[in-house]
């Protein structure tokens, strides 16, 4: 087995224990290359379904390449499609900063669709390397009522046995792509031809490197337009992948506000 | 700024096939102040590892604290503890070395430092394990030694740091390496080498140092570029412990990840709980290349023929080369909770994707790590490590662990569905003579799914306090109150239960005990059906309740009726007090008998200050907070 097949072997058997284990369960689907390949991951975990819902936490500002991708491939995997839209910024802590701000109109909008289904898991497509808080995760991540992060109190997580979930109001969120980097994700999209949105290959010396919400997601100067550029282009860059993500860097908590809050 | 662990170097093309071979775990373990995070540090910078402006970063904040170069704050500059000065969990740093890609696993901090280190220790290949060269071995150096035998780690660097301050004398860091060795051997662990190094100065880390000329072993780069690869997985008997079982358009398959050996279509297995066997019809993938045959790693999904049913848990194996099957299990121990671990407790084992009711029938012995001597115990204390055995209502098929395996290790999981020990399994267990081999069997229903039910959690309330306190009033009212609140709650009274369960029992010292010895393992059933019970006993000792409290675990609440005794022997309702200072009755509590208040309750009623039915509302909020 090579790294992508320990990888993709890894995320199989998560996915099947969520399954197993976490009823009502979902998968969210930002319709970013990230989970893109989870929806994939779930596909050969269940033999070419996915056989629980997958959630689109609408920001209603996202590209319309996104949307157009959306309704495609809903259809095209036959995907259970729950749709949830955001409360708009107004509703958001005031004292966050302008894009953190904005961002957690996401963070309401998927409580929002967690108590509507009465999920108890949730699965996102956060890795360790993506960022420095998010490298503190556990696979099986529960959360309170609040839906909140206690990131000083996190469960013992070893030898592949996970949280689970103890009582009325926690939920799981479960996260199968935690170890993949991002030259994993798309060296493995690279190998099984997994479908993205073109926002992601350079046109005019610019190419998206991480999709957001479009007012607080910048393009990076790439000219990288196939799979082989862009892996390329990674094997020799020294910036971050976040780094067009503007909520990440407003101040040096927001963040860390954010995910303690519930954010992905 | 956000932090970016990702240490990404240049990679030449060339190397992109190396590049897609799996990153090695490392962990770095060792006593705090021995050197780790400056290592860790040292390590990235000498490798080229670090990312563009992190060195400058370095050196300006080392010199505004007058330091030559504090490597350790790159590692601190990498947690998002450090605003909040505290560090709470383990992080991994990939790194490169040459052709090969490594993670480091770094658990810094001492708070639940177990708990942190296993999470990311459980799975590495190998360790580097620092000591001062100095200072020699400590207190963690122990225990963290004692961790990397019991995860199975056995391909272990010692690292012997700021051998500078030695003078790189090379007969003081053979007395160390010597002292280090002997440490390990109690240990059952054989060091694969020592290295003397200076982490800060970056001797021997690397580049080999002009300081230890007589040196001539590998430098740590070189040793870290031989760890093996220790998966042996494939090559053993096969196991397939099934993690699911679904039907998708008419077709069963039975699923999970292969934890030994190879399966090939066409393969005669067992299954674990039912008798005979079945053959592999084919193994199904979706989207990717026909193969006959998977190897331990794998997730696969098989369909049987003929189509039998396997449970969650079952195990899948060859014929020939059946798993140990026993009731009773002699396991390793490392102990995460933070009460102390008992014989008689129960929890769920689970094992791979199994999961049994276990009751710890004995504490063989306990570790002690001031001198690594195993010790008689009757508790394993927080992040203790202990040899014990484990029985089960039914036989458990499982392989005991071995280094380089990843099944024959199970956790323990209380009530409350919390992971709180490890237990790489020994073997089975032999029933030692002349002891009653006792095989409790737990609930199929937890403690979460009745609490759902009732719509409210167990407790049990032990009301302690003098003779005429006005316990079994207080608690008889609080009772009514919270039955109308809709919570199941139950009254165990003193005088009831010596009218009949304890009926044999008098007041002695010894009887006193019993009698609350019972009332606490009632309370317990009783807590495990899902009531509220309310015990109204005097309990006067310590000792006693202490006993109940460890017979009831964490459901336990201690409440204090503390009413005086001119109080109670001015009220005197059943008369006893008149009795006992006419010596009528003996060892009477307060007067011919010690009455010992609890030092911290977890509630406090002066019951003098107010009437029973103010008491029995401030105890019902109590429980209320508890139990909602």
């Amino acid at each position: 087995m090579d790294h992508l097949d320990q990888l993709e072997a890894q995320s199989v058997f998560i996915l099947r224990e969520a399954y197993r284990k976490l009823k009502p369960l979902a998968m969210l689907w930002s319709l970013g290359k990230d989970s893109n390949v989870m929806l994939w991951l779930a596909r050969k975990a269940f033999l070419g379904r996915v056989p629980f819902p997958v959630m689109h936490v609408d920001t209603e500002k996202k590209f319309p390449e996104m949307y157009k991708f959306r309704d495609e491939y809903t259809e095209k995997w036959n995907l259970d499609l729950l749709l949830g839209y955001c409360p708009p910024v107004e509703e958001m802590d005031p004292t966050l900063p302008p894009a953190a701000r904005s961002a957690a109109r996401k963070t309401a909008g998927l409580a929002a669709m967690i108590e509507k289904h009465k999920l108890q898991g949730v699965i996102a497509g956060i890795r360790r390397d993506e960022q420095g808080t998010r490298a503190k995760e556990r696979v099986f991540s529960p959360r309170g009522a609040s839906h909140k992060w206690d990131i000083r109190n996190q469960p013992p997580e070893f030898w592949d046995q996970y949280a689970t979930p103890h009582e009325d109001g926690v939920h799981i969120r479960v996260h199968p792509l935690l170890a993949w980097r991002e030259i994993d994700i798309w060296r493995y999209i690279e190998r099984e031809g997994i479908p993205i949105v073109d926002l992601y290959f350079s046109k005019n010396g610019k190419r998206y490197r991480s999709l957001g919400d479009q007012d607080i997601t910048s393009p990076i100067d790439s000219e990288a337009s196939t799979l082989a550029e862009i892996i390329t282009e990674l094997e020799t860059t020294r910036t971050s992948e976040r780094a067009g993500r503007a909520m990440d860097h407003e101040s040096e908590d927001a963040f860390e506000r954010l995910r303690v809050a519930g954010y992905l | 700024m956000s932090e970016t662990l990702t240490a990404t170097t240049v990679i030449d093309p060339i190397d992109r096939d190396v590049a897609l071979e799996s990153a090695t775990p490392i962990v770095i373990v060792g006593h705090v102040d021995h050197g780790k995070s400056t290592l860790i540090g040292r390590l990235l910078y000498d490798t080229d590892n670090l990312e563009e402006g992190k060195v400058a970063q370095i050196i300006e904040s080392s010199k505004k604290r007058g330091l030559t170069i504090e490597w350790s704050f790159l590692l601190d500059s990498l947690q998002i503890e450090r605003d909040q000065g505290v560090t709470v969990d383990s992080t991994r740093i990939p790194f490169r070395l040459g052709n090969r890609q490594f993670v480091i696993v770094d658990a810094p901090g001492h708070r639940q430092f177990l708990r942190n280190m296993i999470t990311g220790a459980a799975d590495a290949d190998a360790a580097v394990l620092v000591v001062d060269a100095n200072e020699g071995a400590q207190e963690q150096t122990r225990r963290h030694a004692m961790l990397l035998r019991l995860i199975g780690i056995r391909h272990i660097i010692v690292l012997l740091n700021k051998v500078d301050l030695l003078n790189f004398d090379e007969q003081k860091v053979r007395a160390v390496e010597q002292s280090v060795t002997s440490l390990l051997a109690q240990l059952d662990l054989t060091p694969s080498l020592f290295i003397p190094a200076s982490a800060r100065d970056g001797d021997n880390i690397a580049s080999r140092s002009e300081r230890s000329p007589w040196y001539k072993g590998p430098i740590l780069t070189e040793a870290l570029a031989e760890v093996p690869d220790g998966n042996i997985r494939a090559t053993l008997p096969f196991r397939l412990p099934v993690q699911d079982v679904y039907r998708f358009d008419d077709k069963r398959y039975v699923v999970g990840r292969i934890e030994r050996g190879v399966v090939r279509v066409g393969d005669e297995l067992s299954i674990g709980s039912q008798n005979g066997t079945a053959r592999v019809a084919s193994i199904e993938r979706w989207s990717a290349p026909v193969r006959d045959e998977a190897a331990a790693g794998e997730s696969v999904a098989l369909v049987l023929e003929p189509d039998v049913i396997p449970a969650r848990g079952d195990f899948l194996y060859s014929p020939h080369q059946a798993p140990e099957k026993s009731a009773r299990i002699r396991a390793n121990l490392f102990w995460l909770r933070q009460e102390p671990l008992r014989a008689g407790e129960t929890f769920r084992l689970r094992l791979a994707t199994a999961e049994h009711q276990v009751t710890v029938a004995s504490i063989d012995s306990v570790l002690r790590l001031d001198d690594l001597t195993e010790q008689q115990a009757d508790e394993v204390g927080p992040e203790g490590f202990a040899e014990i055995t484990l029985v089960a209502g039914e036989a458990i098929q499982f392989d005991p662990f071995s280094p380089g395996t990843s099944d024959g290790r199970g956790v323990l999981v209380d009530r409350n569905q919390r992971i709180v020990g490890g237990a790489p399994l020994l073997g089975p267990a032999t029933v030692a003579a002349g002891s009653h081999a006792i095989h409790p069997s737990g609930g199929e229903v937890s403690t979460g799914e009745r609490a759902r039910g009732k719509g409210h959690k167990a407790c049990v309330i032990w009301l302690t306090g003098l003779s005429g306190a006005g316990k079994s009033t207080i608690a008889r009212l609080a009772e009514r109150k919270l039955y109308s609140d809709g919570i199941d709650a139950y009254v165990l009274d003193g005088d009831t239960l010596r009218m009949g369960l304890c009926s044999d029992l008098g007041f002695t010292e010894a009887d006193r005990h019993e009698n609350v010895r019972r009332a606490a393992e009632v309370a317990k059933i009783l807590a495990q059906t899902g009531q509220v019970v309310l015990v109204a006993l005097i309990s006067p000792l310590r000792a006693d309740r202490a006993l109940a409290r460890k017979i009831i675990g964490e459901e336990f609440e201690e409440v204090f009726i503390d009413t005086s005794l001119a109080t109670c022997e001015e009220r005197d309702s059943k008369g006893l007090y008149r009795a006992a200072r006419e010596g009528k009755i003996e060892n009477f509590t307060g007067i011919s008998a010690p009455y010992e208040a609890p030092e911290k309750p977890d509630l406090h009623i002066a019951a003098d200050k107010g009437d029973a039915g103010q008491n029995a509302t401030k105890l019902t909020d109590y429980i209320l907070s508890k139990v909602r």
